[in-house]
C-alpha cells in the first residue's frame, strides 16, 4: 500500500453548510499545522473563507480528538472542523 | 457489568433500559437516570459518527475512574426530533446512592462539551452556551 498523501477533513453544522460540501481532501507534502491548513483552505472559495475566517468560534478535532489550531497534522489524518458542540 | 453506549435516530425505552442495567447485578442498590428531552422548538440533531462513540467512551471511562461504578447506559439520538421527544439517556448504577448521582452528572457535563453534536432549531443553529463550559470545568479535567 502507498503511504497517503492526502489528508481527509470533514465539515459540520452551520461550516458545512457554509462551505458547501460535508467532506474534502488536501494534499500535504509535508506536516503543517491546522492554522497552516485553515488559511489554504481560505482560498478555496467565498464559503470556506467566511466559514473559516475566525478559528476562534471553531473547534477542530484530529482522528476524532480535540485538538489546538496549532496542532500539526500528517498525510492520512481525518480532520474535522466544526462550531462548538451543542449536544444533550 | 453493563456499559454500554448508543447512538441512534430511535428513540429509547427508558423502562427497558432500567430493567436491563438492574437485573444484571445484584450488588446493584442505586440506579440514577438522567433524560434530555426537546424543549420550545423542534430540533434537527447532526452528528459525527465515530467521533460521538469515541468520546462518550472516554467520558465514560473517566467516570469509571473516579467512582465505583456498577453499570452504565448512555443512549444519544440524532435526527428530526418533535417537541418533547426525548434526545439522551444516561442512566447510572452503584451500590449507593453518591456515584450514581455525580457520576450521572459528571457524564452529562462532560457530554455536552464533548460530544460531537449539533441542534438546528426552524430558526438556525442552536449556538453553544458558556456556561456549559463552567459545569464541565466544575470537574477539574485538564
Amino acid at each position: 500500500m502507498n503511504a497517503p498523501t492526502v489528508v481527509r477533513i470533514l465539515y459540520f453544522a452551520w461550516v458545512r453548510e457554509m462551505i458547501g460540501t460535508a467532506e474534502e481532501e488536501a494534499s500535504l507534502d509535508a506536516p503543517m499545522t491546522l492554522e497552516a491548513l485553515a488559511e489554504m483552505l481560505r482560498g478555496r472559495s467565498a464559503g470556506h473563507a467566511g466559514a473559516l475566517a475566525d478559528l476562534s468560534r471553531l473547534r477542530v478535532a484530529v482522528n476524532q480528538d480535540f485538538t489546538r489550531w496549532s496542532h500539526l497534522i500528517v498525510p492520512g489524518d481525518e480532520v474535522a472542523i466544526f462550531p462548538p458542540v451543542t449536544g444533550g | 457489568m453493563i456499559f454500554e453506549i448508543r447512538i441512534q435516530t430511535e428513540a429509547f425505552d427508558i423502562e427497558l433500559e432500567y430493567q436491563k442495567l438492574m437485573s444484571n447485578d445484584k450488588r446493584i442498590g442505586a440506579i440514577v437516570a438522567f433524560v434530555g428531552q426537546v424543549r420550545d422548538t423542534p430540533l434537527e440533531l447532526e452528528h459525527y459518527p465515530g467521533m460521538a462513540e469515541r468520546q462518550i467512551s472516554a467520558t465514560l471511562n473517566e467516570a469509571r475512574r473516579r467512582w465505583p461504578l456498577l453499570g452504565a447506559v448512555i443512549v444519544h439520538r440524532y435526527g428530526r426530533l418533535d417537541l418533547g421527544a426525548p434526545i439522551v439517556l444516561v442512566l447510572t448504577a452503584g451500590a449507593h446512592r453518591a456515584e450514581a448521582f455525580s457520576a450521572n452528572e459528571f457524564l452529562m457535563d462532560m457530554l455536552k462539551i464533548r460530544a460531537p453534536f449539533w441542534k438546528r432549531a426552524p430558526g438556525g443553529w442552536v449556538d453553544a452556551k458558556i456556561s456549559d463550559e463552567q459545569y464541565a470545568d466544575r470537574w477539574n479535567i485538564n
